[in-house]
């Protein structure tokens, strides 16, 4: 592969003291799918907030295609072209599909230019439409679509805004296995041409789908590697089965019920 | 499904601009069944109310800013032209009375100087309320201040707004206002026909504003403006600023409030701090939450049934209006948050369901909250 996209070097998120990530040192390819584990409260989230503005590093530095992230807001970072998704999906449900992913296209639009009318379906909604398998409910208002369609409908606004980093928080919580199977054949198919970071809980997704993964523990990077490679790393099994011990973690809880 | 998307496709649209004009043609024609210059000036000033409440739709229905201070801004235009109403009463470089009785100027200060001129007032009874509105939302929506906080902001605007105008006393007249503009567009205030032509111009302008408004809610911008006001977090992830959505929104209503001031003026015939403080602009929310927030012609309809009620209960039961209003906004907000268009719409959705072709009651339920929330 080429150089890396994505270097995140010895950041560090501290809430009134409580570090949250903990000197993260983190490098992610060109064109790669890295998959994001770690127990309930390793700091995922966090370094994924850190990295889009959401958050204010405390100290260290991300940098994105060579340029430093840090104290860019949220609509800047995802100018640059990196797209983010949350783990409850968010989309707009008083808007119709079709109005959500136009939006989601316009964003370098200007203000004039947004201030016409849209005018039928541009060709990327099209195809975004079609690529997340929502033609026929193109103009069905958000809010009637099941679960896991407001979770393609947001996978499918971020692939309109063709960004070269796409940042997924859980994007298969919550789907039926087939929706599951189906996206993560779609993220396979993007990486390479884009470069896909996810934050995953569910295990068989994972050990379907993920490539290299990245072990966060307490808000430090404790292992990294292929699925074997992690699986096997006594360090990761001492932090999951210590965990469910003390019947606390939900990550491992979730493995189980999947 | 409502009963008009039952039409045919292609005259959806029409439909659409043919109501704008039928709504233009029966306000035009109004005046002929009042026939009585009293309240044909009294109609004129809802119209003024009106384009005041298609502002707060834009900026609270779509938006979702509840805006308690557009009374600042409709002030603002009021002052604006009631400066020029007050010099157009003064002969050359004569002072008004307020200046001379209250003032040690000896000529008129700098400030009023300009609104001598009709071509200076008129522009700026409009700019100057987008200018502050500009200002101040640019400042306040990039510090994420929203919600009640931001209410809460645009209601103590209103308050220092009031005290200003009444504090600063050798420049505004106080309490007392500006008053006596008995020529107003170089024609006599006692005129017959003076009330009709300032009827006309405000409906007009009434018009202007309700196309101006639906071009904006219909636009790409304006699903933008739904879309900050659902999720105003999300909307950053897809690469908008929402400080500068909320502003444009909240500059145009602003300077919907300042045309309607600047009409205002002549129509009401005095301007007083009164008018213009924080119970007035709590009223222009009720006007819109009554009507329908979410629609502009609910916005419109509601600014006119609620000041025409005003108007005709108090001068059978002149204390009890206040409770009736008050009662009306509260069962408005418990029993229809969409307000009179939203009832308008299930009695239609209703009607449109049970004519043959009609879909079944059973998804009536989903569809009806669609309507609702599918804007005008």
């Amino acid at each position: 592969m080429n150089g890396p996209l994505l270097e995140i070097d010895d950041l560090v998120v501290s809430f009134d003291g409580f570090k949250a990530v903990d000197g993260v040192t983190l490098s992610v390819d060109q064109g790669e799918l890295r998959f994001l584990i770690g127990p309930n409260g390793a700091g995922k989230t966090t370094l994924v907030d850190a990295m889009t503005g959401l958050v204010k590093p405390t100290s260290g530095d991300v940098r994105f295609a060579g340029r430093s992230l840090t104290g860019r807001k949220e609509h800047e970072v995802v100018r640059l072209g990196i797209g983010r998704s949350f783990q409850t999906p968010t989309v707009f449900e008083a808007l119709t599909v079709v109005e959500n992913l136009d939006l989601a296209e316009s964003f370098r639009r200007r203000l004039p230019a947004l201030l016409r009318r849209r005018r039928g379906v541009s060709a990327p909604v099209g195809r975004t439409l079609e690529r997340i398998g929502l033609e026929d409910r193109a103009d069905a208002p958000a809010k009637l679509l099941s679960h896991g369609q407001k979770q393609w409908l947001e996978i499918g606004m971020l692939l309109v805004q063709d960004p070269q980093l796409l940042l997924l928080d859980e994007p298969v919580a919550g789907m039926s296995p087939q929706e599951k199977v189906a996206t993560g054949e779609l993220l396979q198919s993007l990486a390479g041409d884009h470069t896909v970071v996810v934050i995953e809980h569910d295990m068989v997704f994972l050990r379907r789908f993920a490539r290299k993964v990245t072990v966060l523990h307490e808000g430090k990077v404790i292992s990294e590697g292929s699925v074997d490679d992690v699986q096997s790393d006594p360090i990761v099994r001492e932090v999951y089965l210590g965990r469910s011990r003390d019947a606390r973690s939900g990550a491992v809880v979730e493995v189980e019920a999947s | 499904m409502n009963l008009l998307d039952r039409l045919p496709s292609w005259v959806q649209p029409w439909m659409a601009r043919l109501a704008l004009v039928l709504l233009a043609v029966a306000l035009l024609a109004w005046p002929e069944a009042l026939d009585d210059p009293t309240r044909v000036r009294q109609w004129a000033e809802y119209l003024c109310y009106a384009m005041v409440a298609v502002g707060i739709g834009v900026a609270w229905g779509h938006g979702g800013m509840l805006v308690l201070g557009q009374g600042v801004f409709f002030g603002l235009g009021a002052y604006c032209m009631g400066m020029f109403l007050t010099l157009e009463q003064v002969d050359g470089d004569a002072l008004p009375d307020f200046m001379t009785l209250y003032s040690d100027y000896t000529e008129l200060p700098a400030l009023w100087r300009p609104f001598r001129h009709l071509w200076f007032a008129a522009p700026a009874a409009v700019l100057v309320p987008m200018v502050v509105a500009g200002l101040l939302g640019w400042l306040v929506f990039n510090r994420r201040i929203r919600g009640p906080y931001f209410a809460i902001l645009t209601q103590a605007t209103a308050l220092v707004f009031w005290l200003l105008l009444v504090g600063q006393l050798k420049l505004t007249a106080g309490t007392n206002g500006l008053t006596n503009f008995t020529t107003i567009f170089g024609r006599s205030k006692y005129e017959p026909g003076t009330s009709k032509f300032l009827y006309t111009i405000a409906v007009v302008a009434l018009m202007a504003v309700l196309v101006l408004a639906r071009q904006l809610v219909r636009s790409r911008y304006g699903r933008l403006l739904i879309a900050v006001r659902d999720g105003e977090d999300r909307v950053r992830f897809l690469g908008y600023d929402p400080a500068v959505v909320k502003t444009v929104a909240f500059v145009v209503s602003a300077g919907m409030a300042g045309l309607a001031g600047a009409l205002a003026a002549p129509i009401i015939g005095i301007i007083a701090p009164n008018q213009f403080a924080v119970l007035p602009s709590i009223l222009m929310i009720t006007w819109v939450a009554i009507g329908g927030r979410h629609s502009l012609y609910g916005a419109v309809l509601g600014a006119l049934l609620v000041s025409w009620g005003k108007t005709s209960f108090s001068e059978s039961r002149p204390d009890d209006w206040i409770y009736l209003q008050g009662l009306l906004f509260v069962v408005v907000v418990a029993y229809a948050p969409q307000g009179l268009v939203g009832i308008v719409r299930s009695a239609s959705q209703f009607v449109a369901d049970r004519l043959p072709g009609g879909r079944a009651p059973v998804d009536a339920k989903a569809e009806v909250i669609t309507s609702v929330e599918a804007t005008a």
